[in-house]
């Protein structure tokens, strides 16, 4: 086979998976190649210490690369850290990376950041490959076009010895998207509407390539925001077919290809994506015109509605998931059939791998800009890495936010889980715009979280209550971020 | 509390006998069955003692894993999509280093099932109305023996000696599990890392033709 040739006919999830089989297992799984293997200070200790127990090294150490995310401060990142627990995992993370010969993008490096951030705009993100990392956001990366799944940490293990894993192959989902989203709607408005159509099991079994005219329109960051929740929608993966946006973003990127490897590479990329032929196990089609800005009111990210929408009553939800719902309802406090806009919260949390980027951080800094959190709000925003830190002060949005009173914090995982010190307390309800709203998630073991986009988030702050970011846009006259014009819909 | 002597998975796997504990409910998720402040440590010594931490916390003693009648099972018998939500393999740990050694479920997540797989602990798939009936069996009778056997893939229960359903036959459901990780236990060949590093020769192959690994340069 010669590269820039098209592979064999099918989905690109199929073209990628053949390429990468190393061989058949004797459990009827396969042994497929990893392609990147991304490592973090919460999930690789273990996996190390059972590598030195059995003797083995590491296969491919350039094909590992780590930061430190999960328990990282966000006031003051001083070593050593106040938390001692949290000190040992990243000193046991810099021994590791250093003994093995391992990159460390560390606090200071201008690389570090949520791993699900920084190995996107570093470049090491590409098309066709298969990625892997001890978190269930690694469906992120299939933005691009890659292969890319949550692995737990005997598998972290299995990847540094073996580069390898061994794995069951999915069915494949197409998600086909038509028509443009309204102003102040967003990916993750997308991908929540999504997820509470087809639920948090819906995709269980499969990889969803998400397609379609709606879909072509988005930016990258949006394609990594609709990617990172593919896994709250059950599905281990979600992927989009490389395209002129997937090149245009990663040319010039540091790991990635230059020169005339750069347009080899561009070739075959482009012959990865599913083809006209491609045969799906399933499909489903939305109308992204149709979607409002969307809240999660309970306490899995299935449990979405629209903004201006009210709870659900039980005799609107389906037999099935109704002790889910009366679960939800007394955790939340919540009354079934009362309109979810007005609901007060206390935290505001802009941030995370779902939504820590420069665009979210535009977008919540529009809506933000000239205006100020309400009294008694906790409002606060955190860079998903050094380099949108960067990015965003040189835009001035740091002042933006702390202007209307936001706290402007150090790149990390954050308030998006409980390992490092931002957290709820008590009864505390947060307006979030993380991927989780699980109880005790944020933690407070009582703590309510309502998902929502960045600029949800910031219109929350603003009015101190759950709010239609539509109508503060239409106030400052402000836009949704940059996004191709679309396409008029086949059909 | 937590199971003092049972030894971790080993080898092959043909069955797993004790006692069981019902943990009812639909969507458990990792975070339940470890929260996430547990989840700093460079070790896994020490989390079966925090499994569904939370959740027992609220129950204040009432959660089956503090009733005394159920330390030291073996066999965890939940619902529906169990082990949803974070990737961390700490729940399983902690689940393992608690005493359990299979679970039986009406449905589980992906990769929760498969960091199971990893350890040696099979997650067994039964219908709803059997989860029910199990889970009310064990509650009425939580001392008696339950065998969970993998050739044939059924579970049984037996009556404890001193309950008052004693000389009642014992039931038996039938299980589901597919026949790949079924396999792989009963060969004990669900250690995975050595079989993948038994082809050294196939993964330096299949490097060579990664265009990415190459420069995109033709192969
Ligand atoms: S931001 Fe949240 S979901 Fe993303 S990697 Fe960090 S903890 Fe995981």
């Amino acid at each position: 086979m010669e590269t820039g040739t098209p592979l064999s006919a099918g989905t690109l999830y199929d073209k990628v998976w053949t390429l990468h089989q190393v061989a058949e297992l004797p459990g009827g799984s396969t042994q497929l190649f990893i392609g990147l293997h991304l490592i973090h200070e919460v999930t690789s200790p273990q996996a190390f210490a059972a590598l030195r127990d059995l003797g083995l090294g590491v296969r491919h150490p350039e094909r590992t690369v780590a930061t430190v995310d999960h328990i990282v401060p966000t006031t003051s990142q001083a070593r050593p850290f106040a938390d001692p627990l949290a000190e040992e995992m990243l000193a046991t993370l810099e021994r590791n990376c250093s003994d093995y010969g391992i990159t460390l993008h560390g606090l200071g490096s201008g690389r570090q950041g949520i791993v699900h951030v920084i190995a996107p705009e570093l470049g090491l993100t590409q098309p066709g490959m298969t990625v892997a990392c001890g978190d269930s956001h690694t469906s992120t990366h299939g933005a691009f076009g890659a292969i890319a799944f949550g692995i737990g940490t005997s598998q972290v293990r299995d990847v540094l010895a073996s580069q390898s894993l061994a794995m069951g192959k999915l069915k494949v989902r197409r998600v086909w998207v038509d028509g443009a989203m309204q102003n102040g709607v967003y990916a993750k408005d997308l991908v929540l509407h999504i997820i509470r159509s087809l639920g948090v099991k819906g995709g269980v079994g499969y990889a969803y390539e998400f397609a379609g005219p709606a879909i072509a329109a988005l930016s990258m960051e949006e394609r990594m925001t609709l990617c990172n929740m593919a896994i709250e929608g059950g599905a281990r993966c979600g992927y989009v077919n490389p395209d002129a946006t997937t090149f245009a973003y990663l040319q010039g990127r540091p790991c990635a290809p230059s020169g005339e490897a750069w347009e080899r590479a561009v070739a075959w990329w482009s012959s990865l994506a599913s083809g006209p032929d491609a045969v799906f196990d399933d499909e489903v089609r939305f109308d992204a015109a149709a979607i409002a800005p969307t809240v999660t009111w309970g306490i899995t990210p299935g449990q979405g509605i629209g903004v201006d929408e009210a709870v659900p009553t039980l005799e609107q939800t389906e037999p099935d998931e109704r002790p889910l719902a009366q679960e939800a309802y007394r955790y939340m406090d919540l009354t079934p059939g009362a309109p979810i806009a007005g609901l007060p919260v206390d935290v505001c949390f802009i941030g995370s791998c779902t939504n820590g980027r420069l665009s979210d951080l535009q977008a919540a800094a529009a809506v933000a800009k000239g205006r100020h959190v309400a009294p008694g709000i906790k409002a606060f925003v955190v860079p998903g890495s050094e380099q949108v830190a960067a990015a965003a002060e040189a835009e001035g949005l740091d002042r933006v936010f702390r202007e209307a009173g936001f706290e402007w914090r150090e790149p990390g995982c954050s308030m998006c889980l409980a390992m490092n010190p931002d957290r709820l307390e008590g009864r505390q309800i947060s307006a979030s715009s993380s991927n989780r709203n699980f109880k005790g998630r944020q933690g407070s073991a009582s703590g309510r979280t309502l998902l929502m986009s960045p600029a949800m988030v910031a219109a929350a702050a603003i009015s101190g209550r759950v709010s239609d970011v539509r109508t503060l846009l239409d106030a400052a006259g402000a836009t949704a971020p940059d996004r191709a014009p679309v396409p008029a819909a086949a059909g | 509390m937590t199971s003092p002597s049972a030894p971790f998975p080993f080898g092959a796997i043909a069955s797993v006998v004790g006692t069981a504990v019902a943990v009812r409910g639909d969507d458990i998720d990792t975070d339940r069955i470890i929260p996430a402040r547990f989840l700093k440590c460079v070790t896994f010594d020490g989390l079966g003692e925090q499994a569904f931490a939370d959740d027992r916390a609220e129950l204040n003693g009432a959660h089956p894993f503090d009733h005394p009648e159920h330390q030291g099972a073996t066999v965890l018998v939940v619902n529906r999509n169990f082990g949803c939500g974070s990737s961390r393999e700490h729940a399983p740990q902690s689940l393992m280093r608690w005493g359990i050694r299979a679970v039986i479920g009406e449905s589980f997540a992906e990769i929760f099932y498969g960091n199971c797989l990893a350890l040696g602990i099979p997650c067994l798939s039964v219908s709803h109305a059997d989860a029910l009936a199990l889970q009310a069996a064990i509650q009425a009778d939580p001392a008696a023996s339950v065998v969970v056997e993998l050739e044939t893939l059924r579970v049984s229960l037996n009556a404890a000696a001193d309950s008052a359903a004693v000389g009642s036959a014992g039931a038996s459901w039938p299980l589901t599990l597919a026949d790949g990780p079924r396999r792989m236990l009963l060969s004990g060949q669900w250690d995975a890392t050595s079989q993948l590093l038994a082809h050294d020769g196939q993964l330096r192959a299949t490097a060579v033709r990664l265009p990415y690994l190459t420069a995109f340069s033709a192969v």
